[in-house]
């Protein structure tokens, strides 16, 4: 997205761009994502490689990877969630400002993977609200700037944000990508 | 029971004289003596004192519920390691379901501090005598011994609060290095 884009950006004879306060806020939004990687196994060993220079995250904005949930807005969930360990993902998850989005990467983290036990939490959905799953044991690497893609095509259908409070929650339609229709 | 040539002539036997009721075979090429509950600790600390077996590698529990004809529920096992002689020994011990009190090695081996507190949250076993006997790898509000064989695979129990670990950290609570 960018000044050519005729949704969001009009541009007049004086030069001057004028534009909606929330197109730039998302804008601003998608392209800057802080992820806050809560690797427990092997995919995280992959997130690494997403982040170092051959496949660069920070070509889609989302290389500033904080370890502290007050200075992240994308949580990165990447490995296998126990039930000792779900208040602690679930305290972390709480402890993130607003606006804050949820990528749970690989089998363990959406489904418990093929630890089908009492041990493992049977996907984090079931503790926190995730918008985009990954599937792969672990995921390539593509796959996860994928995900990185989609959740940046999900904060631009996002309604405009409410005067004062974020309205994310409200939001009961199920999202479906465009790439994906007409497809399957 | 034919004793194998590479063990030190005749360890079953000896380990019968000091311990009465011990009895030995072979399994996989590893002597396993089994000993009863109340020789136990005995047997252990002359194995680490007078036979070298001076690690104590893993402490194992096995549920005997869906076996044919078992003659207590439980068994524990214990794995001992000798570094000078390179070889290892296994002592077995049953454990009925009505009675799971097990004297601890604590005092003999370290590292048994946090393999019988698995065992404990595993199969249930009292280790008589352990200094902090709680769970280890699950949470601290989970009920139940989760490699029981009556116990559902699929039976997770949320968590709802962190736990503080610094009890474990206490001296006096065996958690500290010394």
């Amino acid at each position: 997205m960018g000044v050519n884009d005729p949704l969001a950006f009009t541009k007049n004879e004086t030069g001057v761009v004028t534009t909606r306060m929330d197109a730039v806020v998302k804008w601003g939004r998608k392209n800057s994502l802080w992820p806050l990687p809560f690797g427990t196994a092997c995919c995280a060993i992959e997130f690494m490689g997403v982040v170092a220079s051959k496949f660069d995250i920070s070509r889609f904005g989302a290389e500033l990877v904080r370890f502290s949930p007050r200075q992240s807005d994308l949580l990165l969930v990447a490995g296998t969630i126990n039930y000792k360990l779900a208040p602690v993902l679930k305290r972390i998850y709480d402890q993130m400002a607003e606006p804050k989005y949820v990528i749970s990467m690989g089998a363990c983290a959406c489904s418990g993977g093929f630890y089908d036990n009492y041990a493992t939490v049977q996907g984090i959905d079931q503790i926190i609200p995730v918008d985009v799953f990954i599937p792969g044991c672990p995921p390539r690497p593509e796959a996860i700037l994928d995900a990185v893609l989609r959740l940046q095509q999900r904060i631009d259908r996002e309604p405009a944000p409410a005067r004062g409070r974020e309205r994310r929650h409200e939001v009961t339609e199920p999202w479906t990508d465009p790439a994906d229709e007409g497809g399957r | 029971m034919s004793e194998r040539l590479d063990y030190p002539q005749g360890l079953a036997e000896a380990a019968a004289s000091v311990v009465p009721g011990v009895s030995a075979h072979d399994e996989h090429g590893d002597l396993v003596l089994t000993a009863p509950r109340d020789g136990l600790h005995d047997l252990l600390r002359w194995l680490r004192d007078d036979r070298r077996f001076d690690m104590l590698l893993d402490i194992a529990g096995l549920d005997g519920l869906d076996l044919p004809d078992p003659c207590e529920r439980f068994e524990l096992e214990y794995v001992l390691y000798s570094v000078s002689l390179k070889q290892r020994v296994r002592v077995r011990v049953h454990v009925p379901e009505t009675d799971l009190d097990v004297p601890t090695v604590t005092d003999l081996w370290q590292s048994a501090n946090w393999a019988e507190r698995e065992a404990y949250e595993m199969f249930g076993f009292n280790f008589v005598g352990h200094p902090c006997l709680k769970r280890l790898l699950t949470h601290h509000e989970f009920e139940g011994h989760p490699l029981r064989k009556d116990y559902p695979v699929m039976g997770g129990q949320w968590c709802s609060s962190t736990s503080d670990l610094t009890d474990e950290l206490l001296e006096e609570q065996g958690g500290a290095p010394r």
